[in-house]
Parts: structure tokens; sequence; C-alpha cells
């Protein structure tokens, strides 16, 4: 079958994982806004997220047969809840260990980098020895088939809870930027922190939550990237660097740029995996993001978070 | 006393910024700062901002002791501060940097857009378009307007007139004392030292991080050193 007939399937499944990394992306570019720093530990807070859901959805499974109905749906809203819970906490204790002493000492970029790879080594390791080196699979929480079709391309059960859960988190926090106090907070630091200050924002407090709310974002993410392609230890270095790669691809530091530059890179792997070969799905997302580079450094839609709103 | 300074020295790293500076500010005065680039201006602007923190000396406020405030409460206590170069948020609608001014306290936020809106009709008809985009009179005009959103009762001021076409300073003067007369303390700090003196109760003059002169509007206004030094008069000396 020639492209233009996979063309629909194609763009379905480009367009689930590229919202899962525009969820992840988001947690890059608002630490990036509030602080300019690249936190390389956000793909530790996506996987263990995950695993936080997985362990709270195998929990409450009975035994049996798969679950339908509410019990579906009560299973993942649950892995989903942990899942984001898990990530944020592990996101407040990174601010919290990695980050805000060397904010306090004001040490040189450089400093933040090492910290953040250590934090990642150090939870990708421990993530190993506690839950083994394996994938583990997150148990069927529904029965997954297809549900209909859009353009002769199946949408499959799972597509929609990912995709459906998926796009509720982007617009949820859009319009948290944009709309509520704490948004607000967010893009004043991110524009200009010492005016903020004077403005009453309390610079420290805003730090947090950002990290909190990637976290939340990213925990969720990785419950729904389990679900999807199971769990492991090392499971947040490739989606971190995809996730990366998006925020960067839409401006890092804008929040409509990291969900535009997710599901670009979703869709433009999807289309290159199978025009040329699924092993070059990765090859062809890095040649996206140096070509798009060169002609707009400062990604699709520019760096400020002020304007994403 | 509204505002007041005790020997405050300030320094950036090894090197001194303010040595010792003295300085008051009552209810409802305008009170302007001047002094040549690198005096210690701003310095003294942010040091009571809590920006910076003092190495010596206290701040008080109320007669209450600044240095354990931490800086993003102050404008809850009534001290708004427009920063030198207006440092609107670009990215930001007019509106929505008026109610940035209004962060600690949202509960007065339409009568202090009506307000702003009533002083500044320029930026009533600009109230959508991104700050970033104005002229530089009309971020001055969303500066100012923004620290009155927070109902200050002390507004430090940092060179409003900078960078200004002389129309515009003159509109920006007339707020001042507009905002003055309605009970607002006001610390002007300006290179435009005239228009500054003419429309303050009192005055100091800043040199090298000390205060060197102090004054009545008018006696600094008529005194030799600051003709000479700020108006560019050459006085013959003897």
């Amino acid at each position: 079958m020639g492209f233009a007939d996979q063309f629909w399937q194609l763009t379905v499944d480009g367009l689930m994982v590229g919202s899962l990394y525009a969820v992840i992306a988001l947690g890059y570019t608002l630490v990036y806004g509030v602080l300019q720093l690249i936190n390389f530990a956000h793909s530790e807070v996506f996987m263990l997220g995950a695993f936080g859901g997985l362990f709270a959805a195998r929990g409450l499974l009975p035994g049996g047969a798969t679950p339908s109905g509410p019990a579906s749906v009560g299973l993942v809203a649950a892995g989903l809840a942990v899942g984001a819970a898990c990530g944020a906490a592990a996101a407040f204790i990174l601010e919290r260990v990695a980050y805000r002493p060397l904010r306090r000492r004001s040490a040189p970029r450089l400093a933040y980098l090492i910290s953040a790879i250590g934090a990642s080594l150090f939870a990708v390791n421990l993530a190993g020895k506690e839950f083994g080196r394996q994938n583990v699979p997150v148990p069927d929480l529904f029965t997954n088939g297809t549900l209909f079709h859009v353009f002769g391309a199946q949408v499959s059960t799972q597509t929609v809870v990912v995709l459906g859960a998926a796009v509720v988190m982007l617009v949820l926090l859009d319009r948290l930027v944009a709309r509520t106090r704490l948004g607000q907070g967010i893009r004043a630091v991110a524009q200009d922190a010492d005016t903020a200050v004077l403005m009453g924002v309390n610079v420290e407090r805003v730090i947090i939550l950002t990290f909190v709310i990637g976290g939340l974002l990213a925990g969720a993410g990785g419950f729904l990237y389990a679900m999807t392609f199971n769990a492991s230890y090392n499971m947040g270095f490739v989606p971190g660097v995809k996730a990366f790669t998006a925020a960067v691809l839409g401006g890092i530091g804008n929040v409509r740029g990291a969900m535009l530059g997710g599901i670009l890179l979703g869709l433009v792997e999807s289309y290159g995996g199978y025009v040329f070969q699924a092993s070059y799905k990765d090859v062809i997302a890095f040649l996206v993001l140096v070509g798009i580079l060169m002609v707009r450094p400062s990604g699709l839609l520019g760096v400020r978070l002020g304007r994403a709103a | 006393m509204l505002l007041e300074l005790a020997d405050v020295e300030v320094s950036y790293g090894a090197i001194p910024a303010l040595r010792g500076v003295r300085l008051e500010v009552a209810e409802g005065e305008i009170v302007t700062l001047l002094g040549a680039n690198g005096a210690g201006k701003t310095t003294t602007l942010r040091s009571i901002s809590g920006l910076l923190r003092p190495r010596r000396g206290e701040i008080y406020l109320d007669g209450r002791p600044l240095s354990s405030i931490p800086a993003h409460t102050l404008v809850g206590l009534g001290v708004s501060h427009v920063p030198e170069g207006r440092r609107v948020f670009a990215g930001m609608t007019v509106r929505e940097n008026l109610l940035m001014g209004a962060y600690h306290d949202r509960r007065h936020v339409r009568e202090g857009t009506e307000r702003v809106f009533t002083l500044f009709p320029r930026l009533a008809e600009r109230a959508s378009q991104l700050g970033g985009t104005l002229s530089g009179g009309e971020q001055q005009m969303l500066a100012i307007g923004r620290a009155l959103m927070s109902r200050p009762r002390l507004m430090l001021l940092d060179e409003p007139s900078m960078g200004l076409a002389p129309r515009i300073i003159q509109t920006i003067f007339e707020v001042i004392v507009e905002i003055n007369r309605a009970g607002v303390a006001v610390l002007l700090v300006e290179q435009n030292a005239v228009q500054a003196l003419r429309i303050a109760h009192r005055g100091y003059v800043l040199e090298n991080g000390q205060v060197a002169l102090t004054g009545s509007g008018a006696d600094l206004l008529a005194d030799d050193r600051v003709r000479q030094a700020y108006l560019g008069e050459d006085i013959p000396t003897g």
C-alpha cells in the first residue's frame, strides 16, 4: 500500500504520540521560561510518574477478566491521577534537592546541567534497582479494539483514551497560563523576574509551582505512555529527548510552541517512519529539528512565554 | 515618617554604591533624588524595594525596618516602584500589564483600570495591544498606571522622563503632580533636574553614593552648585 492509502492511519498514530510529546514538552518549556534552564531530569519525572500510575492501576485491578465500562474509566482515571501526583512529587523534590541549593548560591549555568544529569542518573538507577531492569507492562484496563473509522483509518480505544486525556491536559494548561493568577505570575517571571517581584509575585513560589505543574503533566503523560508502550526504568530517555526537541522546535519557553512542536514531531515521525523505514524515525525527527532551526533559530513560534497565552 | 533611610550602605560585590545614605519622605510629599550617572539613584530605589539588600544601615517604612521583609510583600505595604526603563511586560497586553499591578490584591481591578484609563486615555485606546508594541511614552504611562493599580501610599519613580519627547514629559510630570494631590507620596529620581525640582517639595543631590546636598525644591533650584552640575550653567567662581 502506498503512502496516500495509509495517510490517515499514519496521521491518527502520529497525533497520539505527538500529543504525548506535547504534554512532556510543556514541562521543559515552562521551567525554561521561569529559570532559563533545561531541566534534563524531566525525563525521569515522566518515568517515575509512569510507575506510580502503573502500580496504582495494578493495585486496584480486580482479578479475572479485563474490566469494562465504569471500572475501566475509574482505573484509567486512578492511573492518571496517581501518575500525575507522583510526577509532581518527583519534580518538587528535584527542584528542592538539585536546583534550589544552586540558585541560593547563584551558581553558574554549567552547575545546573551537571546537577540535572546527576539527578537523572540517580533516578534511573534507583528505578532499575527497585522496579527491575526489564519491561513492566501495564495490565489491560479496558478492551482495546477499533472504536470507529476516520477517512478509513482505524481509531482504537487506546488512541481515544491517550489522545483525549492529552488534549484535555493541553487545554487546561493553556487556560491556566492564560487566565489564572498563577499563570500570570509564571508569565511575569518568565518575561522579567525583577519587575515581577515589584508587582508582588513570590518568585520562589512560582518556580516551585512551575516544576509541580510540569511534573503533573509529565507524570500523567508517563502513565499514558506506559499504557501504550510498557514501562521500564529507562523509558524516560527517548521520549524525554523527543519532547525536548519538540519544545525547541516550537520555541523553547513558548507554551503553545511546545504543543505545536510535539504534535508536529509525532506526525513527522509517523509519516517518515512509513515512507522510509520505521528504524529511521528518530533520524527523521532530528533532521527536521536541525532543518527548522537553521531557518528559524528561535523555533516556530519564537521564545516568549508571554506570547503563548 | 513614611520612609526613612538611615545610613544605608549598599555594594555590588566589593564596589560600594551607597555610602551611608540618609533620606526621608513624609506622607504626601514629592521628594526628588538628583545626581549624575552612577551616583546611586537607582540603587537607592532598588534598595527600598528590597531588590538589593543594604550591607549596613536600615530602611524604615512607617518606622518598621524593611530588612527582614521579603521584596514581593512590599507592594502590599503600600510601596510601588516604577522601574528605570519602564520594564513593561512586553508579551502582555496593556490590560494584562495593569492586572499585574494588582497582582497582590485583585479586589479593585475594575476601578483601578478605569482610573488609569481616565488618567491616560491613550492607554484605553491601546487596551488590547501588547506592551512591547507601545511607544516609549505610552510604555511610561503604562508603567505608572500599573504602579497605581496597587493603590500605593508611596510611589518610587525611576527616571520617568528618560528618552521621551518634551510634550510627553510635560504630561508625565502633570500626572505625577496629580497622583501626589490624590495623597500619594512620591520619591522621584530624575536627570531632568529643573522639571523635577519645580514639582518637588524637597530634593536630595547624591554624589558618589552620599547625600551631598538637600533642601526645598526652590532652594536647590537656586543653588549655584546644582545649577552648575545639573543645569549646565557656567557660574563664575570666586
